[in-house]
């Protein structure tokens, strides 16, 4: 896996006029792993888009070396199209990555349209297009919403080698995400 | 980079030609002839009058036509977070953009080109005339392309941006207008030659444009 790590340094979120935080700062290498944990509203989204680079940082600055995959609530997939044409395309974009499809469970599903799949379906469709992106630096926004145990368990598995890869890991979630040597960041720290 | 235009000239062409889940070429045609089908109706069988303002018609028709699929050009895959995705990946909104004018272009151009054949026989126009319209057509409807996609990006995500998207449209495309129908008038190259410039400005303009109002839209 490429060289990766990415740094934030007195980063500050605003949203009209309210301040989200600021003053934020954390430095991660290849290999770590990242918890953000807060309650709703508290900008954990926002600051993954700023980390992202999708959005701009109210004050401070985001380093990163190495690609940036990411998953948040959209799927990214097109809901007409069958499961495999859609991931396809993304394909053709990153390069083939067909045992990711197994791996997670959905191969037998490949000839469903995407608006046919449930929460968890698309979750896991999502991930399949994060592992075909071969990026070093994941950021994972709530990725166990609408997933069952088994898939949580898989979640946590596929962030636990990523890590043990050489992959940074930045994942914003309210509900217990284990995996072994995790920092832990809490929003509400650097609430303004 | 380059390498990823033509997956994303195919996706975008699989959802925007006829067939596709977009809605497809054929709904603008369809407009189009029913258009140009309903104004001899209005105007009454005097073939002197259709022949003389038919040319002016099917532009105006060609233009409505334009505006219709507005909508679905930009905002479904804002919504997707596809924009994002492409973003991560260093494709840049200009790229996409582009692909999207041309793939716009290819689904509604060409088949209006085609259905000004016999939407030209019900209006009554004579040869000259209708290579004059075609060719002026062919001239004009990169341009409408162009503007679809910028409009549908400055639109995409505001409340009635459809509707809005089409009040936008149709004073930008005065000028295309003016000159494509009026080289019907002076029946010279010169309109055309103008309405071509007018497109080719669009199209420089357009990616652009477009990409800007993207990202502004994504904050």
């Amino acid at each position: 896996m490429q060289e990766c790590r990415l740094s934030a340094s007195d980063l500050a979120c605003r949203k009209g006029d309210r301040l989200l935080f600021a003053g934020l700062s954390f430095v991660l290498a290849g290999g770590e792993a990242l918890q953000l944990t807060g309650a709703n509203g508290i900008g954990k989204s926002s600051l993954m888009r700023i980390l992202a680079g999708l959005a701009p940082a109210y004050a401070g600055t985001v380093e990163f070396q190495g690609a940036v995959g990411m998953v948040d609530e959209r799927p990214a997939l097109d809901p007409h199209q069958p499961l495999g044409e859609a991931l396809e395309f993304w394909q053709r974009l990153d390069g083939p990555a067909d045992a990711a499809l197994a791996r997670l469970g959905i191969a037998g599903l490949i000839d469903v349209p995407v608006r046919y799949l449930s929460t968890g379906q698309k979750k896991r469709a999502a991930l399949a297009r994060l592992l075909g992106q071969e990026a070093p630096v994941w950021l994972l926004d709530e990725p166990l919403n609408g997933l069952d145990k088994r898939g949580v368990a898989l979640v946590e598995e596929l962030a636990a080698e990523h890590c043990r890869a050489g992959g940074i890991c930045v994942i914003a979630s309210h509900q217990t995400f284990a995996l072994p040597g995790m920092q832990m960041l809490e929003l509400r720290d650097f609430a303004a | 980079m380059s390498s990823a235009f033509f997956p994303l000239l195919r996706r975008d062409l699989g959802q925007l030609l006829a067939g596709g889940r977009r809605g497809g070429a054929l709904l603008p045609v369809l407009f189009f002839l029913a258009v140009a089908m309903l104004f001899p109706f209005a105007v009454g069988p005097d073939g002197p009058v259709l022949a003389r303002t038919g040319g002016g018609v099917i532009w105006v028709a060609a233009l409505l036509a334009a505006v219709l699929p507005l909508d679905r050009l930009i905002e479904p895959d804002l919504e997707l977070g596809m924009f994002d995705q492409w973003a991560l990946r260093g494709i840049s909104e200009e790229l996409v953009v582009s692909v999207r004018v041309l793939a716009h272009w290819l689904s509604f151009g060409p088949p209006l080109m085609l259905a000004a054949l016999p939407a030209s026989a019900l209006v009554g126009i004579d040869g000259a005339t209708l290579r004059t319209v075609e060719l002026g057509l062919l001239a004009g409807t990169p341009g409408l392309a162009a503007l679809g996609v910028m409009v549908a990006a400055l639109t995409a995500g505001l409340r009635g941006g459809a509707a809005l998207g089409g009040l936008l449209v149709i004073p930008f495309a005065v000028p295309l207008l003016v000159f494509g129908a009026g080289s019907l008038a002076t029946g010279g190259e010169a309109g055309i030659a103008l309405t071509g410039a007018v497109s080719l400005v669009l199209l420089a303009m357009a990616p652009f444009a477009a990409g800007a109002a993207i990202r502004a839209g994504r904050g």
